[in-house]
């Protein structure tokens, strides 16, 4: 079977200074993300899992390394470029949902598809989509503070959905929410994953990695391990998520 | 271009968004430009609209008016030496200057004798002694009656006629023509009621009486010849000047003026009035204007004050912006679209609250109504605007600047 790579790392390197003394947060990093793969990227903090998440997310540049996302080299681009393939390849999902405080969801939604360059009927017609597949088409009038956190990390998700991305990108998605809203939140990723969807969830958390396809782990800045879950078909959780 | 046009559109509605959604903040950055802009505009449609109301009476008056008056310099005068042109004065330029026409003197009765009376009621006005002339120089038309004329005046009569203000300061009931006033204890018969004018300044310019000229000299009799006033018209405006210098020698030479002596008295023509008016309005303005221009300059430092607040607080939302894609220059725009947005509303309501404030001012003191002239629009929308963008260009580049992944992480 053969699959299709989306991104490619090679000998990636990220160096930071604090104060006088330097060090390497990311440290000789090779990995291959296909389409459709579902991982998880573990590790204790300081691991380096941010950065790698930062540098995967085109929001900083490596020192060292090439990254190639979809065959473009990205490491080589110019922040205008950058700010464009974080647009349209990339979807965004943080711990601490940050959507815009004073947007309706349906605002929310619609703000990547401003730099798109959009019209505000087609940005409104997709937004609605995206807030319908994750079950949230009667809140789009709804300011992020009078939505539950598990609605508004759906809201973040259909934002990052909107722009059609090639990865989704998940920074510890759960760590702000309950339990039960836990399960929900994963189920609907299962589902996206199932839909087709390339999804990399950073997490320290166990259960989450547990569900994912495949889990890296970062120890240090250096990729300690690289292996295929084996996760049986969860009848149950996939029935929550074609209710949710 | 397309392309900035749907940024500029996209920035506009992101910054509407932005400042009502804190209408009460936005008020209070915007108020040193709602009150710089409300106080040019009021500045300037009151003096506008006076200027413009005298600049029409001086259309009545015709340019070719020439006015005669005594002048005493300041270091004479404290020394009680007073200048002074005389009735011999008004003979000789009227019998001997050539290209002149209505040659009108004036007398001014001041003190106890500017005093009115009607049956008890007393009060004082400005009362003028003068020829039938004066009512073609100074266009002062009566509205009821009769201007005096040359034999009333020729025969001393003592008629008067009166500002429309006298009948209501002296409570004249019915009609006034053929009644009695006394003036400086003599009474006068009132033959005509001069036409309404209005008030300058808050200062009424129909609080007055005409009186014959030979009578009021008469009256005023005594030992000492009144101080008069000349004046009259050039009949050809092209010989102004030759006519100027004709009065010019004719006076230094009847007040036996020494060669090397200033001249006591000075000639005036209504456009010379109309140029000195012109300039005092001119600096008037610039130096309100240089005030306003400082108050607008601290309304725009208020402006980038708050607008580097705004970017402080919204330092995470302008990260998640970047991360959602986009670029240095959206949110630059963004920014500078929201202060000029802001300044452009500030400018606006000052506007309105500017020309508010003008007709106000002009109801109140009776100035004349207020004009605001396009200009002045223009310019405070333009001044606006540049002040937007002049005091948001670096809350918006600091904001542009950002890195994203520290915006992200901004509590």
């Amino acid at each position: 079977m053969s699959k299709q790579t989306i991104i490619e790392l090679r000998g990636i390197a990220k160096h930071y200074m604090m104060g006088s003394e330097g060090f390497y947060a990311l440290n000789g990093i090779d990995l291959d993300i296909y389409l459709n793969d579902y991982m998880a990227v573990v590790g204790s903090s300081g691991s380096g899992k941010s950065t790698l998440m930062n540098l995967l997310g085109c929001l900083d540049y490596p020192t060292a390394g090439a990254y190639k996302l979809k065959g473009t080299d990205v490491a080589t681009l110019d922040e205008n470029a950058l700010a464009g393939i974080r647009n349209r390849e990339i979807g965004f999902i943080f711990q601490n949902f940050n959507l815009l405080p004073r947007a309706t969801a349906l605002q929310n939604v619609m703000q990547p598809l401003i730099y798109r360059g959009l019209a505000l009927a087609e940005r409104k017609q997709r937004a609605s989509d995206a807030l319908a597949m994750v079950g949230l088409q009667d809140r789009m009038t709804h300011v992020p503070n009078q939505l539950s956190g598990g609605q508004r990390q759906r809201v973040a998700i259909a934002r990052a959905l909107v722009t059609e991305p090639a990865i989704l990108l998940a920074d510890e998605p759960t760590g702000n929410l309950d339990s039960s809203t836990t399960i929900e939140i994963m189920a609907l990723f299962d589902q996206l994953h199932n839909d087709g969807q390339t999804l990399i969830v950073v997490t320290h958390e166990q259960e989450i990695a547990e569900r994912c396809h495949r889990v890296i782990t970062l120890k240090d800045g250096h990729l300690m391990s690289d292996h295929a879950n084996q996760v049986s078909v969860k009848p149950l959780v996939s029935g929550i998520a074609t209710h949710v | 271009m397309s392309n900035l046009k749907f940024k500029l559109v996209e920035g506009t509605r992101s910054a509407a968004l932005s400042i009502f959604a804190h209408g009460f903040r936005s008020f209070l950055t915007t108020l040193g430009i709602i009150i710089g802009v409300a106080s040019v505009i009021a500045v300037v449609s009151v003096v506008q609209g006076f200027s413009a109301n005298i600049s029409q009476q001086f259309d009545g008056m015709g340019t070719n008016v020439v006015n005669i008056e005594s002048y005493t310099p300041r270091k004479e005068r404290l020394q009680g030496v007073r200048a002074k042109l005389t009735y011999d004065d008004y003979l000789q330029i009227k019998y001997r200057v050539p290209g002149v026409s209505d040659v009108t003197p004036t007398v001014r009765m001041w003190g106890s004798n500017a005093v009115i009376t009607y049956r008890g009621q007393s009060s004082s006005s400005m009362i003028v002694g003068t020829a039938s002339t004066y009512q073609k120089l100074n266009t002062v038309y009566p509205e009821r009656g009769r201007f005096f004329n040359l034999s009333d005046d020729k025969s001393r009569r003592r008629v008067a006629v009166l500002g429309s203000s006298i009948m209501s300061k002296l409570d004249i009931k019915g009609d006034p023509i053929g009644q009695h006033v006394a003036v400086s204890g003599e009474w006068f018969k009132v033959i005509g009621i001069a036409e309404k004018r209005g008030k300058l300044f808050g200062f009424d310019q129909d609080d007055f009486i005409l009186l014959p000229f030979s009578t009021t000299r008469a009256l005023l009799g005594g030992a000492e010849e009144p101080d008069i006033t000349i004046s009259l018209q050039v009949d050809e405006p092209s010989q102004l000047g030759q006519v100027k210098q004709h009065i010019k020698n004719l006076l230094r030479r009847n007040h036996k003026l020494d060669k090397d002596a200033d001249d006591d008295f000075e000639i005036a023509t209504a456009d010379q009035m109309l140029d000195t008016f012109d300039e005092i309005i001119g600096s008037t303005t610039l130096v309100l204007g240089g005030i306003v221009g400082i108050s607008l300059l601290v309304g725009g430092i208020g402006i980038m004050n708050i607008m580097l607040v705004s970017v402080t607080e919204r330092t995470r939302e302008i990260g998640i912006q970047k991360a959602l894609g986009a670029t240095r220059f959206d949110i630059l725009l963004q920014f500078l679209i929201e202060a000029v947005f802001l300044c452009l509303l500030g400018g606006l309501i000052g506007l309105i609250l500017g020309f508010g404030a003008g007709s106000l001012i002009s109801n109140l003191t009776g100035l004349p109504s207020a004009t605001v002239p396009a200009w002045a629009i223009i310019l405070s929308f333009g001044f606006s605007a540049g002040i937007g963008l002049i005091f948001g260009i670096i809350p918006a580049a600091k904001a542009a600047n950002l890195d994203p992944i520290d915006a992200l992480r901004y509590e």
